[in-house]
């Protein structure tokens, strides 16, 4: 056999391994939901029921108040209003920052940039406790602006490393042409930076609402009640509280995941193309 | 690479106020001034000022959140740390945990790049596939994980049993040592894709013309790898590996979720265990103490990983 198609065959079995071993863990969270209660605890388990049992999602969409759908819908919301939120004012903050750190020239800008990137170094057990006396005196805790004014300090210096990498991978020249014609340098990053930098923004987008959808800590502490709860404390409350239950939580965790997951397949392209590396380094 | 980028401000004294026009880069510096300030003001607002009520909250006696009489205690508090026992196992704990994921997830996800840059049939459903694990949250992930170690009816116990790997079920989240690489084999699925799309970005930058090259010289793929692969990969290969260390480091999330810390404190990790001091026991002066110490090994980590780094960067250029 020639040595370029030994090598295509290994490639392709290694490719296929990687792809099952992704694969398993989900299928069976997706098996888990829809099987009954009772098959799925059976001795030797079996793996494809005979029949399927969609109640649990039942539960979850068609739950009364004070229901595990109830919470469970009501977190769903909270996600969604705290993932955009964060999405919008770290993408504002973030691009006019990342403007700045790929283009002008100002004292202690490494410095400044460093502490940024410096700020994810800090756990975020270090901050819990002077946080939750900054919300609650500001009447903040259990809403979802206090937790999006939490997560933009998570989100925010990742957007600015992602956005101020790809800034600089657009050739000046083209901002200078748009000045040359009279643009002032805020309109030359809306008209002619912005536009160029489509894949790094889409990037960015993205891994802000990815952070944001998965952030728990925060959430965990500074809310209680539907009124802001968010997804991730309310599969872990029920992980915890229907330990005998694993479709349920299986069905809840699957539509928790769908969001980021649709996201990150439609946009997968830009995220590689959003992280050139190796031109910001600590 | 470019290091010599970020040191802009290096070239030029600051020009004098009593000069008629103000140069281009003071233009510039009040420009870029506007330009941070909202991020500024959103970053170091939630993070600046907190940290340093952590480290003064750290040298007080405070015993619940509504305590009123809260005596100074000096370094007392990083002194009952210090000399917990159940500190240090959860430092060495977590020092285990870092070197354990971070160490598979960038070996798995250096093959996983390679395969993503490979010519591949159906190239798109793969990376389509790979990305899956990455978008799931890190709660779901590890509930997903607990449902698969279950004792009774696990996935895991179910399909070694059928395959005759073990005669009967064990309960992998049931001893500390077995749980502790429970977690890590479930934080290690979520995070190689990353790990793997961002050593994918490094490796699209190799020029191809150095493949061609190597060809040429008929050189085999260890020689290839060696000589080409690894040495260009080094800038993404240091990111991936500090940002990964401080995650691993801080770990807390999957650990709440899959375990809460057990079995007999068999996955508390450091930033868990300071959780249970601040929170549980409502000791805030030792769990801020801990939260601080965590802070100052991340430090440490931090400034070793550059220095190295910065040297084993020079040997490139």
């Amino acid at each position: 056999m020639r040595r370029a198609t030994r090598n295509s065959i290994l490639i392709h079995v290694a490719a296929f391994v990687v792809a099952v071993c992704c694969l398993l863990p989900i299928s069976y969270m997706v098996l888990a939901s829809v099987t009954p209660q009772r098959t799925l605890i059976t001795i030797p388990l079996r793996w494809i029921p005979s029949a399927l049992d969609f109640s649990r999602y039942v539960t979850i969409f068609r739950g009364g108040a004070d229901s595990v759908g109830a919470t469970f819908r009501a977190a769903f919301v909270n996600s969604l209003v705290v993932g955009i939120g964060t999405v919008i004012i770290s993408m504002i903050v973030g691009i006019l920052g990342a403007y700045a750190f790929a283009r002008l020239r100002f004292r202690f800008r490494r410095v400044v940039l460093l502490l940024f990137l410096g700020t994810y170094m800090l756990p975020q057990i270090a901050l819990l406790i002077p946080l939750y006396l900054i919300l609650n005196s500001l009447g903040l805790l259990n809403t979802q602006a206090g937790l999006v004014f939490v997560d933009c300090s998570l989100v925010i210096p990742f957007v600015l490393w992602i956005l101020s990498n790809y800034f600089m991978t657009i050739p000046e020249e083209l901002e200078e042409a748009a000045r040359i014609d009279g643009t002032t340098r805020l309109g030359a990053l809306f008209y002619v930076i912005l536009p160029a930098a489509r894949p790094g923004i889409v990037a960015a987008i993205m891994f802000a609402f990815l952070l944001a959808w998965d952030e728990f800590m925060y959430a965990l502490i500074f809310t209680s009640t539907n009124a802001a709860k968010t997804l991730p404390v309310a599969i872990s409350e029920f992980a915890g509280r229907y330990t005998t239950d694993f479709g349920l939580v299986s069905a809840g965790g699957l539509l928790a995941a769908l969001p980021p997951v649709i996201i990150a397949i439609i946009f997968q392209r830009y995220i590689v193309s959003g992280m050139s590396t190796g031109s910001v380094k600590g | 690479m470019t290091v010599a980028s970020l040191n802009g401000s290096k070239e030029g004294a600051p020009e004098k106020r009593s000069l008629p026009r103000r140069g281009k880069r003071d233009r510039q510096g009040r420009l870029a001034f506007w330009l941070l300030l909202p991020a500024g003001v959103a970053v170091f607002g939630v993070v600046l000022y907190p940290i340093a009520r952590t480290i003064l909250v750290s040298l007080f006696q405070v015993n619940s959140a509504l305590a009123t009489d809260t005596p100074f205690v000096g370094l007392g508090n990083y002194v009952e740390v210090l000399q917990d026992p159940e500190f240090w196992n959860s430092l060495w704990r977590t020092l285990y945990f870092t070197v354990v994921s971070t160490a598979l997830e960038l070996v798995l996800g250096l093959i996983v790049a390679g395969l993503l840059n490979a010519k591949l049939r159906w190239r798109w459903l793969f990376r389509t596939i790979v990305v899956l694990p990455w978008a799931i949250p890190t709660i779901v992930n590890a509930a997903m994980w607990k449902g698969i170690y279950n004792a009774q009816y696990g996935a895991l116990n179910a399909a070694l049993t059928q395959l005759g790997v073990i005669h009967e079920y064990k309960a992998w989240l049931g001893e500390p040592m077995s749980a502790l690489n429970a977690v890590i084999i479930a934080d290690v699925w979520k995070t190689t894709p990353l790990v793997a799309f961002f050593l994918l970005a490094g490796l699209t930058a190799i020029p191809s013309e150095l493949y061609e090259a190597a060809r040429i010289d008929r050189a085999g793929w260890p020689r290839m790898l060696r000589s080409i692969v690894l040495p260009l990969l080094v800038p993404s290969i240091s990111i991936v590996l500090v940002l990964r260390t401080v995650e691993a480091f801080k770990v807390f999330d999957i650990i709440y979720a899959m375990t809460r810390g057990g079995p007999i404190n068999g996955t508390a990790t450091i930033a868990y265990f300071a959780y249970i001091r601040a929170f549980s026991d409502q000791n805030f002066g030792v769990g801020s103490a801990l939260a601080i110490i965590i802070v100052l090994v991340i430090l440490v980590l931090t400034t070793i990983y550059l220095r190295f780094l910065r040297r084993s960067d020079m040997s490139l250029l």
